[in-house]
């Protein structure tokens, strides 16, 4: 990515509603979204030559959405099989597609009917195959389990505690009441976090994400083209994919992880701040991927905004609320504007750096981060306008 | 009454595990050529990437690592009657970590580095799981 800095921009974004039952195929979700973004960015669905996208088997390939939306030609499709981890690596690939020649203009996309089709949430197939048969016959089968222990495991090490975890349940719920796109707008309370059911120890039903149908994309080209488009560009300054050894089987298994007290943004931060030629310091507001309460935690230690095991007094305090000093989640993040996957951190990204985010809008803001993944592996962005 | 509950599948590297948990035994493959432990099994070890190794028979003791209590059952009617349930991954004395339940303690006494021995519990005539408890002397 070095050789790449500030040479590719998302010059388009689109968005359908976020429901829990969309009544929609997945197919025609995504398409709505990558309509949007090429209209967004003034363009027309002909000057479109490339699709990236991740599912979970819950998806579609990226060319029935070519097929759908008529695109004449595309030239470049790539569907990565992959959580979270991969919403910021389809972007980098993205730009490297272009830079390699394979394409000009590139929408990328998540679709899913995450609540009312296929539940990321719910159970698996009731026959464990592969490395599952290590752990589901134990009754650990779901992402909030999953998680839970690598949550647990900071509280052992740190001593990180639920009135942090609550802090940032609070302060995106707080962000969501100002995004018409938000699923969850009802304010919360410190004392409705701490009331709301436990489901998996120590997760509470607020720690959770949201469940969610829809779909958003983003449409990336060079950012010499960017420049002639209808919106004003939004440069990929960095960006760095990426974990530590022994990233497991597939991405629940971490049982030979070193430690789960931290996750992939440690091993990335390096090739991230060196591809942006930036640090910390200089990051204005970051959208950080919120599967969980406590993901927020790890990879703000993990990319060197506070030392490791500070990360739960990083958040209390006010600091990452939209008037404080590293406003995060600014749209609610996963766990109240809804779950496409990280995706929609890169649309809330480009809104806030275009000045586009009405009532949210933070003043001022020249640099976003956004990350993505919360385990083994993940992805993050640096972008600015 | 069936067995609801998600049962391993063993395959060609992993057969020799669930065999010998029928017989009461936790065995581990072990690399001949650098003496790696490999688990989950793996056909090429990832320190020296022998692809020989032989089986040894674990203490089946270690400490807790990490832990999380279920409370909400998924899927529901199967784990309904199951909850609260604790599942932990565990460092086994040979240096490698197991994922599985701990039983015979309240959830609420689990504790990390908690000492933890295994036994075995028959769920179906094929299978039989290898689960924790406390190994308190």
């Amino acid at each position: 990515m070095y050789a790449l800095r500030d040479k590719y921009a998302i010059a388009g974004i689109g968005w359908t509603d976020y429901s829990k039952k969309s009544g929609r195929t997945v197919r025609s979700l995504a398409s709505e979204a990558c309509l949007k973004a090429i209209a967004d960015a003034g363009l027309k669905v002909a000057d479109v030559d490339g699709f990236v996208s991740f599912n979970f088997n819950d998806s579609v390939p990226a060319i029935s959405v070519a097929t759908e939306i008529g695109v004449p030609a595309a030239r470049y499709a790539n569907d990565f099989l992959s959580g979270g981890n991969a919403a910021n690596m389809i972007v980098l690939t993205a730009a490297a597609a272009i830079e390699a020649g394979l394409a000009e203009t590139v929408l990328c996309y998540r679709a899913m009917n995450g609540r009312s089709g296929f539940r990321l949430g719910g159970g698996r197939d009731l026959a464990a195959y592969g490395i599952t048969q290590f752990t589901a016959p134990f009754g650990w089968i779901t992402y909030p389990q999953a998680m839970a222990m690598w949550c647990r495991r900071h509280m052992i090490e740190y001593g990180t505690n639920a009135e942090q975890l609550g802090e940032i349940a609070v302060t995106f719920r707080k962000n969501a009441e100002n995004n018409e796109r938000a699923m969850q707008r009802e304010p919360i309370s410190m004392d409705d976090y701490m009331s709301s059911r436990m489901i998996v120890e120590p997760f509470r039903m607020l720690d959770i994400c949201l469940e969610t149908d829809g779909a958003c994309a983003v449409l990336v080209t060079s950012a010499e083209r960017a420049r002639d488009m209808k919106r004003k560009p939004v440069y990929i300054s960095g960006g760095a994919y990426g974990g530590g050894p022994n990233q497991g089987e597939d991405l629940f298994d971490a049982i030979r992880w070193p430690d789960h007290s931290h996750n992939y943004a440690k091993y990335i931060a390096d090739d991230l701040w060196r591809s942006a030629g930036m640090g910390p310091g200089d990051i204005d507001i970051a959208q950080i991927y919120d599967c969980f309460t406590y993901s927020i935690i790890m990879q703000l230690e993990g990319l060197g905004f506070c030392k490791e095991g500070e990360g739960g007094p990083f958040v209390q305090g006010g600091r990452i609320a939209c008037n404080g000093e590293l406003p995060l989640n600014t749209h609610g993040g996963l766990l109240s504007e809804g779950y496409i996957h990280g995706l929609n951190h890169v649309v809330e990204a480009v809104q806030q750096l275009r000045g586009e985010a009405g009532v949210r809008q933070v003043s001022g803001v020249e640099t976003c981060l956004t990350t993505a993944g919360a385990m083994t592996c993940g992805s993050a962005l640096v972008l600015r306008n | 009454m069936s067995y609801a509950k998600p049962l391993p599948v063993a395959d060609v590297e992993t057969q020799p595990f669930w065999q010998a948990c029928r017989d009461g035994k936790l065995m581990l493959p072990r690399c001949t050529n650098c003496g790696h432990c490999r688990f989950p099994p793996t056909f090429y070890c990832a320190k020296c990437n022998s692809a020989e190794h032989e089986w040894i028979e674990s203490t089946g003791r270690g400490r807790v690592f990490s832990w999380i209590v279920v409370r909400h059952p998924v899927p529901r009617e199967v784990y309904a009657t199951d909850v609260p349930y604790v599942v932990s991954l565990i460092d086994l004395d040979e240096g490698v970590r197991i994922v599985s339940n701990i039983v015979s303690v309240e959830p609420e006494k689990v504790t990390a580095g908690m000492p933890v021995r295994v036994i075995f519990r028959t769920v179906t005539p094929e299978i039989t799981l290898p689960l924790f408890e406390p190994a308190w002397q």
